[in-house]
């Protein structure tokens, strides 16, 4: 698991387009620089980024090594009715890290 | 004002004297980073040391950091007269965590040790830096401390203040130099994609300069932390800054 920051509103009127942003502290390897002993750091990324929302997929990020490290993703969403947003975070170790708000849908 | 500041800087590099935050010599999209309460990344560390706070037992004697440590950080490094000596606020901190919480110290330069300093920093956010320099050995400390920053060394044989003071405002090749200020630390730097504290900025500059950092006993880093924070008395705290 990852420290994660994420910000989903609390509510929304329905029809509502909403901005969510999620991110996580990871440094993102690229594999391609070094340490300062000279050693070559091998490659760590986050793989695969997944927000649902009602338990449906509405944003899906493949991510690849040229990515900075602690990447965030800010997106739209539009609301229809109260329930969970969930977002999901796969490494390329397939460890997973979830982070949830609850959007109320008035 | 801040432009102001910063234009006067430009026309006149004498009148660098008076403190100018690392913030103004940053383009605007690092600005707005910084200013951003959520997308600003230092703010990761300052989470993780909410949670190390949490963890660790610190709000059981200091309760709500929110509200016990505003305004603590701003004044360090501080006398000690229980120690007899100074105590900068990552050794303060290695003190609660040693004698009170019966932890083991962390290893010079910890991730947790940046985390902690993060968040109890941030707690001093928008205070002014108030480092009182109100005992003979803090006196004694900050002169030494100076002595040092313009003392020029490495194979390039640059001192802190030959960058720092003489030619804050101008550009070096592509960067704007800045005063070195210290009113942000620890910061999120661009460079590293990571939190580093004061210390982890020495040993940069150090290396910048082709210089080896002192020996990590070396009491010469709390004299330099104290002369560095009291420079840059009445900026505000910005923790965690952004910087390049």
């Amino acid at each position: 698991m990852f420290n994660t920051r994420i910000r989903v509103p609390e509510s929304a009127a329905a029809g509502e387009a909403v901005e969510i942003r999620a991110m996580i502290m990871h440094p993102m390897d690229n594999g391609f620089t070094y340490s300062t002993q000279g050693t070559l750091i091998p490659v760590n990324i986050i793989t695969d980024f997944t927000c649902r929302y009602l338990g449906e997929v509405v944003v899906q990020v493949r991510l690849e090594p040229g990515i900075s490290a602690n990447p965030i993703f800010t997106f739209s969403l539009r609301a229809s009715e109260s329930g969970p947003v969930e977002f999901e975070w796969i490494d390329q170790n397939g460890d997973v890290t979830t982070a949830s708000a609850e959007l109320a849908v008035t | 004002m801040r432009a102001l500041a910063v234009l006067l800087l430009l026309a006149a590099p004498a009148l660098a004297e008076e403190p100018v935050s690392g913030y103004d010599f940053l383009l605007p999209e690092t600005q707005a980073l910084q200013d951003d309460d959520f997308a600003n990344p230092g703010l990761l560390w300052v989470d993780r040391g909410a949670a190390i706070w949490a963890a660790e037992g610190c709000a059981d004697c200091h309760g709500a950091a929110e509200e016990s440590m505003r305004g603590v950080g701003a004044h360090y490094p501080v006398w000690s007269e229980a120690h007899g000596r100074i105590l900068t606020l990552d050794q303060q901190i290695d003190l609660c965590r040693t004698e009170r919480l019966g932890l083991e110290p962390l290893p010079r330069g910890a991730e947790e040790m940046t985390a902690l300093d993060a968040y109890v920093m941030h707690q001093s956010r928008g205070l002014p830096v108030a480092v009182a320099l109100d005992h003979p050995e803090l006196a004694a400390a900050s002169a030494r401390g100076e002595d040092y920053y313009r003392t020029p060394r490495g194979q390039l044989d640059l001192s802190c203040a030959n960058c720092h003071v003489e030619n804050a405002g101008r550009r070096l090749r592509g960067e704007v130099l800045s005063q070195g200020q210290a009113n942000g630390f620890p910061i999120y730097r661009q460079l590293w994609q990571d939190i580093g504290s004061l210390d982890r900025m020495i040993r940069w500059c150090h290396e910048s300069v082709r210089a080896a950092p002192p020996a990590d006993d070396d009491p010469v880093w709390t004299d330099l932390e104290l002369y560095l924070r009291a420079r840059g008395n009445g900026l505000t705290v910005e923790t965690p800054a952004v910087r390049r």
